[in-house]
């Protein structure tokens, strides 16, 4: 399939000026630093400490002392919530880098060789997009074990092929531009090509992939850990708060609503981030306004 | 034509070859001994090795995966270690629950995105179109599994309207095991139609900006009949490849769903399995679940050439 | 009476203001050309005589069809007036046909939804159109694609759909732009002969003065959405009265002052290529079988001495631009040698070909798309530079950039900005300083004018004339346009199916070709003098 890219042509501060017109990007903007405060500030402060269990306050409703309401130990949720966050960030952070740092390499190469190291590239990559990633993701931290290290690494190698085909798709529609024919006519190598003036090119789009993979790494870490097998207990995560809500739902559903509504509020903010950096910055969507 | 279709046939079945490879090589390196495990730790070596040559764990890795792969094509799988009942059983019994539930939830998915995204592509920028798609971006936001238990809490916990989970099997009657089947395809269905909403609305605006929408106009048609006639099928392209990569995630979604409803399908299946090291009954639930994945693909690409005439001559 | 009547009509775009008190009428029968440089708003009259503007478009005047009052008609009465009474033909082909809906549904749809007609009758009339535009059904049935037609072939179905139903009026924006010069006469020859037997109205939008000359029966000068002069087309381009009718009549006929071609024939030859073919792989019809490979570039031998100015001239798809890519060390042979300063190119790795590089740079059509708008013009032009075997220091780089900016007639401080805050004719000098940074010995330009406006390219042709001059660098043009070969070339070659069938002294060649394709790319071309002197004679 073939792709078209219109490359912006201004400067950053026009750019950083219409970013602040655009109420996607700027309500995605304030969700994303807003969930990454709170991932950082746990490290230092939460509400009550998450370590230590209370028996005496056992699935309380949400309180002024404790907003969120408490689990079946005592433990406070907002706190969870806050300690949660750190989790679901690093892992889905790590596995874009994962994703990004093999597959855009790897997508940038087939492009720029073309023909059979292209195809064979290309193959691999549908081998790997037969698998479905959750399906993938539960093998291998079965078989390596459950934890959060593993959870990554079976996220990550599945957003390998994402990145691989963006990249490619986008470099194939750079390369056929006059610029780098007037680049090879300076004598410059494909890599120097596809470092100086076909990965610039691509950075906004990577980038959108990168926030709806980012977005999709955070919903994913929820399922494993749901089944229990992304972050172990007794670290908090957000997918394993709601494994133990689901038997309580009846008598205390907020122990299910509130870690739900973060995952949701999370995914959310990156996505409206996504499509608010893709507005701002691909000239033909901002045309349809 | 003909060339297009051998091409991707060609390609379907060296992935699903390759992709056998992949999974046999994977649960080799799995660490633990299958004839250890079903005997207990209190057997003798001498009996685990008998194990292990009954078992064919013995002989050489190329011979393991022909047999393997052989006893795949003849539906032969094996026999599970932890039920022992042949897998092909199993999976049938269990496929029983799988196909229909992946199946509805497709279904509804595409039974409402479709007209949705048409909507608001027809009405860019006015209120229905916001309403639309902010839903569509809350409902991409909402894991599915998280929104299967706020289901079960309001339709089955609260309004008591269907139960909470469990399948009494086809064999209680159509409509009370489609009664249970009904919140988990919900609950698969509408995060992936908030997708599908989105990419049938961006394609079909993508292409009611192209040159020929303007001829059509400049012919005298309404904007209504240029939407149908001319943008709806340009615009089923990139609609038709999200269409096939949504199989492989329903298919992964209801391994989660199935937990979440502990419905006794595929996906719970090979979750157990998984745990369990129930090796045979994993290899052969991971190849059907690829094999479908590649299979849908194929057929993805085939229709593709149905809709696009230049596929049909090039290549 | 007029059968369309523009009176007063101001149009803006959001804030921007795009036509300014426009008056225009084509009485049937009538070919009226509104012609214009880009940006002119000469596309925007016609949709808004079709009343498809952008949603932010607001149009205030008067535009009148036929009593019908445009600017106040409802959707349904346009829609009814779209494609029955007005029709429209586009400038693009390629893209103005739906990819996945035969030739005959698209002619037929328009017939069925005004006439009512059923499908059979109206693909019937489709039938009959497709045959009337250079179609017929024997060979062009109507169950083709638009994929499997040319562009100009879809160019015909455009027309078709749009005369489908005897239009009184035609709007033509740009129709034959994007097509090659003989393709071009034909479909002007189409146009002229389906005015005349229906006595049409044709309003007939270009940027090609010579076009509209040898088209129209009247013609309106647009600048900036105002319109600078109307009137009979010939006495308005003889008499010239406007300055800016005259500005844009000379600028389309512009010859650079040079002096005598340099030494020609003397000495080695800069460039000789000899026996050079190139194949491209056919397409696939079968798993394992192909077409025969496409003979691109078949068996070509030329030679070009030092400082001389050659055109390679052909139609589209002649194989020129191959050739010169390969010249380029860009794409290499099949077969034949390619000599660059007595030294074999076509060998070479890319390493071993950095001295040759540093002595042949391209400057290429697209103005907008030759440089990368991530970089500044400072490392833009300065990039051919990587070929010296000794790195310049940031300073010396600086210092190089500014003395090819101001070469071209750039300013210095030019080099800090990036390519967007340029327009295309100051894009094309960015794109000359970087070909001549390195002080090479050939200059190979592809068409490197005919994304330009007239006055523009008369600017950028005196630029390159001057380089030739001053720098004693030999061009290679690659061109369709007679016009820019013959103001700047001493030689001529040109191209037919890969080979080249001519070549000789440019003035020679062009006015008394001899082989069949350069006869009919001399009878195709459009010259506004031949085009002006012919309407005068007409007129008596």
């Amino acid at each position: 399939m073939t792709m078209h890219i219109d490359i912006p042509e201004e400067t950053l501060s026009s750019i950083l000026a219409k970013a602040f017109r655009n109420t996607a990007f700027v309500a995605g903007f304030v969700i994303t630093v807003l969930i990454l405060a709170m991932a950082v500030i746990s490290y230092v402060w939460t509400p009550y400490d998450v370590t230590r269990l209370v028996i005496s306050d056992k699935t309380q409703g949400p309180s002024l002392a404790h907003w969120f309401g408490t689990d079946h130990f005592g433990r406070d949720i907002l706190s969870m919530i806050m300690v949660g966050a750190r989790n679901s960030i690093a892992v889905a952070f790590v596995a874009v880098g994962i994703g990004m740092g093999v597959g855009v390499p790897l997508g940038a190469f087939a492009a720029a060789r073309g023909g059979l190291v292209d195809e064979a590239l290309m193959r691999i990559n549908d081998l790997v997009f037969a698998f479905p990633a959750l399906l993938s993701a539960i093998m291998i931290t079965a078989i390596f074990g459950p934890g959060a290290v593993n959870a990554i690494i079976a996220i990550g190698i599945f957003n390998i092929p994402v990145f691989a085909r963006v990249a490619r798709a986008g470099a194939l529609a750079i390369w056929p531009r006059e610029f780098i024919l007037a680049a090879r006519a300076a004598g410059k190598s494909s890599t120097q090509i596809s470092i100086e003036h076909v990965l610039p090119n691509i950075a906004t789009l990577l980038l959108v992939q990168g926030t709806i993979q980012f977005a999709l790494g955070i919903l994913a870490e929820a399922g494993l850990s749901y089944l229990g097998l992304g972050a172990q207990p007794p670290m908090p995560s957000w997918g394993r708060m709601l494994f133990d809500a689901q038997t309580r739902m009846v008598a205390a559903p907020w122990m299910a609503i509130f870690p739900g509504m973060a995952i949701v509020i999370t995914v959310l903010g990156l996505n409206l981030l996504g499509d608010g950096i893709a507005d701002i910055l691909d000239p033909k969507s901002r045309r349809q306004r | 034509m003909t060339a297009y279709l051998l091409k991707r046939f060609a390609i379907a079945l060296a992935t699903l070859v390759l992709a056998s490879m992949v999974v046999f090589a994977v649960l080799e390196i799995l660490p633990g001994d299958p004839a250890r495990l079903m005997l207990g730790m209190n057997a003798s070596a001498d009996q685990v090795e008998l194990l292990r040559n009954q078992m064919g764990l013995n002989a050489p890795l190329a011979w393991r995966y022909l047999h393997w792969a052989g006893g795949l094509l003849s539906l032969d799988f094996g026999r599970s270690y932890t039920y022992s009942v042949p897998v092909l059983d199993l999976v049938r019994e269990r496929l029983a629950v799988s196909l229909p539930l992946a199946l509805i939830a497709l279904a509804l998915s595409t039974i409402i995105a479709i007209p949705v995204g048409l909507f608001s592509a027809s009405r860019r920028g006015r209120a229905g179109d916001t309403v639309a798609m902010g839903a569509a971006q809350l409902g991409v936001a909402v894991p599915n599994f998280w929104f299967a238990l706020m289901l079960i809490y309001v339709f089955a916990v609260w309004l008591r309207l269907v139960p909470a989970g469990g399948f009494p099997g086809w064999g209680a009657g159509i409509w009370p095991a489609a009664k249970s089947l009904m919140l988990p395809a919900v609950a698969l269905a509408l995060p992936q139609a908030a997708i599908l909403a989105r990419v049938t609305r961006s394609a079909l605006i993508e292409v009611l900006n192209e040159d020929y929408i303007r001829t059509a106009r400049a012919k005298g048609l309404p904007y209504r009949a240029v939407l149908w006639r001319h943008a709806l099928r340009n615009a089923m392209i990139p609609v038709l490849t999200i269409l096939g990569l949504q199989f492989a995630f329903l298919l992964a979604g209801t391994i989660i769903i199935e937990n979440v409803f502990y419905l006794p399908g595929l996906g719970r299946l090979v979750f157990q399995a998984i745990t369990q090291r129930d090796l045979i009954v994993v290899e052969s639930v991971v190849m059907l679940l690829v094999a479908a994945v590649i299979a849908v693909n194929l057929v993805v690409d085939l229709s593709y050439a149905v809709v696009d005439p230049r596929l049909r001559s090039r290549q | 009476m007029s059968l369309l009547e523009i009176e007063n009509l101001s149009l803006t775009i959001g804030d921007t203001p795009i036509l300014k008190d426009l008056q225009l009428s084509v009485a049937p029968g009538e070919v009226m050309g509104l012609v214009g440089e880009s940006g002119s708003g000469k596309s925007m009259t016609a949709l808004t005589t079709m009343r498809l503007l952008p949603h932010a478009a607001r149009a205030t005047g008067r535009v009148s069809f036929d009593g019908i009052d445009i600017l106040a008609a409802t959707e349904d009465q346009m829609c009814a007036l779209r494609g029955d009474d007005i029709g429209m033909v586009f400038q693009e082909p390629m893209t103005a046909l739906n990819p996945v809906k035969t030739i005959g549904e698209q002619v037929a749809e328009g017939i069925r939804w005004h006439t009512k007609a059923s499908r059979a009758e109206a693909e019937e009339r489709a039938r009959k159109m497709l045959d009337r535009v250079g179609l017929p059904s024997a060979k062009f049935p109507l169950s083709r694609y638009p994929h499997e037609l040319s562009g100009g072939q879809r160019q015909r179905v455009v027309i078709a759909i749009a005369c489908a139903l005897k239009p009184k009026l035609l709007i033509a924006d740009e129709p034959t732009t994007a097509l090659d010069v003989v393709i071009q006469a034909q479909i002007l020859d189409l146009l002229r002969d389906l005015v005349a037997e229906s006595r049409m109205g044709l309003l007939l939008i270009s940027h090609d003065l010579a076009v509209v000359t040898e088209m129209a029966d009247r013609i309106t000068i647009l600048r900036r959405g105002e319109v600078m002069e109307t009137g009979e087309t010939a006495r308005t381009l003889s008499e010239q009265l406007d300055p800016y009718t005259r500005q844009l009549a000379q600028a389309s006929m512009h010859v650079p002052a040079r002096a005598k071609p340099h030494a020609t024939g003397e000495g080695k030859p800069l460039l000789e290529v000899e026996g050079v073919t190139r194949d491209y792989p056919g397409r696939r019809i079968a798993l394992f079988r192909r077409a025969p490979d496409i003979r691109a570039v078949d068996d070509v031998s030329l030679a070009m001495a030092p400082g001389q100015s050659v055109a390679l001239v052909g139609r589209s798809g002649c194989g020129k631009s191959t050739l010169a890519r390969m010249i380029l060390a860009l794409d290499r042979p099949k077969s034949g040698t390619i000599r660059f300063r007595g030294e074999t190119i076509t060998d070479k790795g890319e390493a071993e070909l950095k001295p040759a590089r540093r002595d042949m740079q391209p400057v290429f059509q697209d103005p907008y798309g030759s440089f990368d708008p991530r970089q500044k013009v400072e490392k833009l032009v300065a990039e051919p530079l990587h070929v010296l075997e000794k790195q310049p220091t940031r300073a010396e780089r600086r210092e190089m950039v500014a003395h090819a900016l101001h070469e071209v007639g750039l300013d210095q401080r030019d080099m800090d900005k990036y390519p967007h805050e340029f327009s295309g004719g100051q894009r094309q000098r960015l794109s000359i300083a970087r070909a001549i940074i390195t002080r090479p010995k050939l200059v190979v330009a592809d068409e490197p004018v005919s994304a330009l406006d007239v006055s523009i390219r008369a600017q950028i042709l005196d630029l390159f004339a001057e380089l030739n001059q001053k720098l004693g660098i030999a061009y290679l043009f690659i061109t369709h346009d007679l016009t820019v070969a013959r103001a700047i070339t001493d030689e001529v070659l040109v191209m037919h199916d890969g080979k080249i069938v001519e070549r000789g002294k440019t003035s020679e060649v062009l006015d008394h070709p001899q082989s069949e394709a350069a006869k009919a790319l001399v009878a195709a071309a459009p010259d506004l003098h031949r085009a002006i002197a012919r309407r005068m004679q007409e007129q008596g």
